[in-house]
């Protein structure tokens, strides 16, 4: 979704859903090309087609919307960025770094007992490394919360269960 | 002068600097404004003091809810924004119910507000309060003015947005500095508003496709809600029927949208509408909705709600269309231009006369009823009083309770824009300074404003604007010393247990009219009203009536919360009716 870059932008958004009652897995907000034009992307998990559309309909009736897509069924790309705290006594350190090398993570520091690793990738990804990694004990998690646009070209629909809204 | 000149001297007259507090003047003057309804304070002084030089209209309300009802009774008479101004902190705390009212509502306003000084913003200063946060979900659109640049161009986009598409409240919040600080006004610009678009002109093959299904059904019915009245479109909806032989039912908020004594009108609908409009829902097989938007009163419980219909709806506000009831048909559209098209396709009508003659025999059967009881007023039977001393041409504000769905059922609407009644939020005290509103909007009209004895107390002190404008409204109290709607939902589904809703020592509304300079009436019996109402019509100026009514009495027909429309009690067949 893009919306006009005003102050009291983002409060009116979350406002909304908060007053009819749609509950928010994430949001993420930035600036786009396009100088006063913000972005933002919201994944809302829905009953139905229904209150999907509806909630589409209300975000178009404020005023500082631009423009509403639902790319729930459409081909995206899809990005959320972890940083994941996790404890490693340099006796499974070895490990770590072997698990996390087929997500193409990054250890972005380094203390005497702990590391922190730097995931980038669809919600799924985080999701299954943040699992692996759960064993070692993590101490810290922060996610950024999925940011999208379609594809270029687009494919044949998937299927999925979440509504991105962006 | 050469063209050239007049168009260099008007450009120089709206490009002059000035103090945001004159800026203000001078775009309600552009936007052609002939009252403000308002309440100084500290935050608004610098533009009181403006208005003072300028000798603009303005109407000391004695309450901020008074200003902004008042504004709402005039905006939905005139059709025009109503525009309204309160200080900072409690003052424009006080016109949070009137902004949600007039959100639910969707009437036109344009209220300023005024704030602490953009320096100590944040600060928890006096009379500070978050308007701009406060009020974001109960208008349309709201602004805080950060800088005297942007003031002109933010009144033009509020008073755009306020009045089109599905109109609503706009609030402009202005730090008293800005009010101070000079700028250029320059108000000859255009709106530009990417984001709000709205839609007016209907989509060709839906309206085919609702020319179509109308000329296939049997059992057709338009349920008419003041989206009609908002488009100005009565003549054309009333063409229409006619033409396509379908009858119309109204909702609350719709009465006089469509004549109330032509042969296809129905009646009201929803949970104290009538026999005849509920049951034609029920057994429709065509729903046009033209600008209601299925509020819970109307349909009753959803799962009963017209199951028989393929349902159509015209709406303005596309998020209206399916959010309650399942549409086949969606048309987005003013209702006018929507109507004027369905017209134009001069489509095959329904065959309908196996329908409406149901109907009648329904109407017929099972018309609205009271029974007559002499020596008490029913407080039906005092509607039907007003409704013939007005000949029926009245504007007619109501508060909220039993005496607002009498209202609505015992005076027939045959014309639009009389109607003046909180539908969507339901909102006691609106009554009284909604009729302020009113007559400003229509002075030469005859102003009824019909309340409880409980929501008149809510709001009473405009009486004394009443009086100093001279406003020749009548005040109808329907006391029956008890706040009646809450009393009957007792006595029907909380065992009479009468929780803090009998109030039998209310006040002499008589002695407190005459307080405030305005001579009082009181009548117990039919022929005490009959006599009362005689005297006060004969008055110019104001009245205020109160009628000891009949205190037991309940609106019937009543469909109870959590059914189907087709569940109404309190029904009679005409044959077992007494008259
Ligand atoms: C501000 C507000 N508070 C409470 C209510 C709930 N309520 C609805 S009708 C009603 C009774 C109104 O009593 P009265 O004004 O005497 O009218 P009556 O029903 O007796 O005709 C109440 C309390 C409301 N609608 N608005
Ligand atoms: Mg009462």
């Amino acid at each position: 979704m893009t919306v006009n870059n005003r102050p009291g932008v983002l409060n009116r958004i979350t406002g909304l859903f908060t007053k009819r009652h749609y509950n928010i897995e994430s949001i993420t907000v930035g600036h786009t090309e396009i100088e006063g034009v913000s972005r933002m992307t919201f994944v809302v998990n829905v009953d139905d087609e229904r209150t999907a559309e509806q909630i589409i309909k209300q975000l178009n009736k404020q005023i500082d919307v631009l423009k509403v897509n639902d790319i729930t069924d459409q081909a995206i790309v899809a990005r959320e960025l972890a940083l994941i705290k996790v404890a490693a006594p340099p006796a499974v350190r070895q490990e770590i770094y072997t698990l996390i090398e087929p997500f193409r993570a990054s250890i972005v520091d380094v203390s005497k007992d702990s590391l922190v690793i730097q995931v980038t990738g669809e919600p799924e990804k985080v999701e299954a490394l943040i699992e692996l990694l759960r064993p070692y004990g993590i101490k810290e998690v922060a996610r950024t919360g999925t940011t999208a646009f379609t594809r270029g070209a687009q494919k044949a629909t998937t299927n999925q269960k979440t509504a991105f809204i962006i | 002068m050469t063209k050239m000149k007049v168009e260099e001297q008007e450009k120089a007259r709206t490009k002059a600097r000035m103090s945001g507090s004159l800026m203000l003047i001078e775009a309600l003057k552009e936007e052609k404004v002939e009252v403000i309804f308002g309440y100084p304070g500290g935050a608004v002084l610098p533009l009181y003091d403006e208005l003072y030089k300028a000798g603009v209209f303005h109407v000391l309300t004695r309450h901020e809810q008074g200003a902004i009802h008042a504004a709402e009774g005039y905006a939905r008479i005139s059709g025009k924004p109503g525009v309204v101004i309160a200080t900072s902190g409690p003052g424009a705390t006080n016109i949070v119910t009137g902004l949600t009212d007039a959100m639910m509502d969707s009437l036109p306003l344009v209220v300023f507000t005024g704030q602490v000084a953009t320096s100590v913003i944040g600060s928890d200063a006096f009379q500070e309060a978050d308007v701009v946060g406060i009020t974001m979900p109960i208008t349309k659109h709201n602004y805080q003015v950060r800088d005297i640049s942007e003031l002109p161009r933010i009144i033009k986009e509020a008073f755009h947005i306020a009045t089109t598409g599905r109109p609503g409240p706009v609030l402009i919040d202005i730090p008293k500095d800005i009010t101070t600080a000079e700028g250029e006004f320059d108000y000859d610009q255009d709106v530009h508003l990417p984001g709000y678009q709205p839609t007016t002109q209907p989509n060709h093959w839906q309206i085919r496709r609702l020319v179509e299904a109308v000329s296939q059904s049997k059992r057709p019915v338009i349920l008419a809600g003041a989206g009609v009245l908002h488009a100005n479109a009565s003549n054309e909806l009333r063409q229409y029927a006619e033409q396509q032989n379908i009858p119309v039912i109204h909702t609350l908020l719709g009465l006089g949208g469509f004549p109330a004594d032509h042969p296809l009108f129905l009646g009201m609908a929803g949970m104290h509408g009538t026999y005849t409009a509920n049951m034609a829902l029920c057994e429709c097989d065509l729903l046009i909705n033209i600008g209601a938007r299925f509020d819970d009163r109307v349909t009753g419980n959803l799962n009963y709600f017209a199951p028989k219909a393929t349902v159509a709806h015209i709406d303005i506000d596309p998020a209206e269309i399916g959010k309650n009831v399942p549409t086949k048909i969606p048309i987005v559209s003013d209702a006018k231009a929507a109507l004027q098209e369905l017209i134009a396709q001069q489509g095959k009508p329904a065959d309908t006369a196996a329908w409406l003659e149901q109907l009648d025999e329904w109407k017929r059967r099972f018309p609205l009823h009271y029974e007559p009881e002499a020596g008490t007023i029913k407080p039906q039977k005092l509607i039907e009083m007003i409704y013939e001393m007005t000949n029926g041409e009245a504007i007619v504000t109501t508060d909220v309770g039993q005496h607002q769905m009498w209202a609505a059922q015992y005076y027939k609407f045959n014309r639009p824009h009389r109607w003046v009644t909180s539908g969507g939020l339901g909102t006691m005290g609106f009554g009284l300074p909604a009729a302020i509103g009113a007559q400003l909007a229509d002075r030469s009209a005859t102003v009824v404003s019909i309340v409880g004895d409980g929501g008149f107390q809510m709001t009473f002190q405009e009486l004394s604007v009443i009086q100093e404008l001279g406003l020749p409204i009548k005040i109808v109290i329907v006391n029956n010393q008890a706040l009646g709607m809450v009393r009957q939902w007792q006595e029907l589904f909380y065992e009479k247990r009468y929780s803090h809703s009998l109030i039998p020592n209310q006040p002499d509304f008589v002695k407190l009219a005459e307080a405030y300079g305005i001579p009082g009436l009181r009548a117990k019996t039919e022929a005490e009203a009959a006599e009362v109402l005689k005297q006060a019509f004969a008055m110019d100026g104001p009245v205020l009536l109160d009628f000891h009514v009949r205190a037991d009495e309940n609106v019937y027909p009543m469909v109870a919360p959590g059914k189907g429309l087709h569940e109404m009690v309190g029904v009679k067949a005409c044959e077992e009716l007494s008259r």
